[in-house]
Parts: structure tokens; C-alpha cells; sequence
């Protein structure tokens, strides 16, 4: 069992973490055991990276680093696959571009 | 999936509630139960009891169901339609203190998760000022 993990990704989605990459952020935090929280720094304040209202209040821009940590059963995957979700722009990027 | 608690969308207007519930639809998915209802029996701005009781049956979970209202009319009728299914159903049925568009959003967000009836409620109640 995964002890701790701790991540950190840079958001390039042009909307940066607003209602829609929230809610697709928050509803694979759920998918998870670990204990995952999120923070706009490296030193916090750290809000629960499952809870969709404060993940929405966030509102990190593009360009935010956003730092990931996790406890408990699985935590590395866990923060594995939401670097992942983010660095692919929340499987938004192409639908994007074709609206824009 | 019917395990995951439903949301009912209770608007006077029936563009308001089908406009939310597509909100919904295209931001959360498909994993839970949803059904809106808006406007009176003659098609003008309003709520009926009735239509709001059909809304609650069509999303209806073992898990319950969250309702979120706009205004006055639509709470007060929600209450009444809640009352009339009577219990053992009426005490898993909820209105959400929380604003119709952000509260919809949130609370099927939650809930797509699986999570509790109250933890879904506590999330839309999360956006109301305390």
C-alpha cells in the first residue's frame, strides 16, 4: 500500500481548471481510496481535491501549477491519473479548437 | 445506473429547467438519474405539483433524490408534491437550499461519485451563503 504521493502539473487548458475540467478533476479524485488534496502552491492552503465546489472556488487559471498530494491505498495511481486527465487538457483540447 | 442519488430540476420557467438539465447532462454525464419540469398546466411561467411528483418518479433512486427549485412556488410545490408520495419515499427526497443552476451541477457531480443523499445535499448547500 502507497503511503504517500505528491504531484505537481501545469494547467495549459486555455480555461484553466473552470466548471467543466472541475467537474471531470473532481469525479476521477472520486473514483480513488487515497486521501487526495489539491493547492495553488507547494506550501497550501490544501482544499480536497474530491469536494467539486471548492475545486470550482479554485479557479486556477492556464498557466497554474497546481500541486497534488495523496494518502492512503493507491495514492500514487491516484495522482498518476489526474497529472494524466490535466496534461491531456481534460480530453477537452481538440473539442476546443474546433469551437473556438 | 440506479444506484446513484437522482436529481429533479423544479423551474418556473421549462426553459430554465431544460436548459440546467442539459447543463447537466454535457458537464457531469450520464450516470445520474435527472428530470426537470417547469411551467403550469395552461403553459405559461409556474410549477405544478403534479409534474413535479412525475419528475421525482422518472429520477427516482433507491439512493433518493435532491430537488433543486428557483423560486418561492417551485419550493412550497415541491414540499407539497414530496408530502403527497407519502413516506417511505418522502423521507429520501430533499430540497436543496442552493442556487438552481450551480446547485444542479454540483450535486449531480457528487452524485455521480455514488455518494449518500446527504453528502450530495451537503455539497449543494456548500454554494448558499451561511
Amino acid at each position: 500500500m502507497d503511503a504517500n504521493a505528491q504531484a505537481s502539473v501545469l494547467i495549459t487548458h486555455e480555461v484553466g481548471l473552470h466548471a467543466r475540467p472541475s467537474v471531470k478533476f473532481t469525479k476521477l479524485a472520486k473514483t480513488f481510496p487515497a486521501q487526495i488534496e489539491m493547492a495553488l502552491t507547494a506550501h497550501g492552503p490544501w482544499i480536497d481535491a474530491k469536494s467539486i465546489v471548492k475545486v470550482m472556488a479554485a479557479k486556477a487559471p492556464k498557466g497554474t501549477t497546481i500541486h497534488l498530494r495523496a494518502s492512503g491505498e493507491g495514492a500514487s495511481d491516484a495522482l498518476r491519473a489526474l497529472v494524466d486527465l490535466v496534461e491531456r487538457d481534460f480530453d477537452e483540447g481538440a473539442a476546443h479548437a474546433r469551437t473556438a | 445506473m440506479k444506484s446513484n442519488v437522482g436529481i429533479v430540476i423544479v423551474s418556473h420557467s421549462p426553459k430554465v429547467a431544460e436548459g440546467t438539465a442539459d447543463m447537466v447532462r454535457q458537464m457531469v454525464g450520464d450516470e445520474v438519474p435527472l428530470a426537470w419540469c417547469g411551467g403550469n398546466p395552461e403553459g405559461g411561467l409556474g410549477t405544478s405539483v403534479e409534474a413535479i411528483m412525475n419528475a421525482i418518479d422518472q429520477a427516482w433512486s433507491e439512493a433518493g433524490v435532491a430537488i433543486l427549485v428557483d423560486l418561492g412556488g417551485a419550493e412550497t410545490n415541491s414540499e407539497m408534491a414530496i408530502e403527497m408520495i407519502g413516506e417511505p419515499r418522502a423521507g429520501r427526497i430533499v430540497i436543496c437550499n442552493a442556487p438552481i443552476v450551480e446547485g444542479a451541477v454540483m450535486a449531480a457531480t457528487e452524485a455521480s461519485g455514488g455518494a449518500a443523499l446527504k453528502d450530495v445535499v451537503a455539497t449543494a448547500h456548500e454554494l448558499s451563503p451561511a
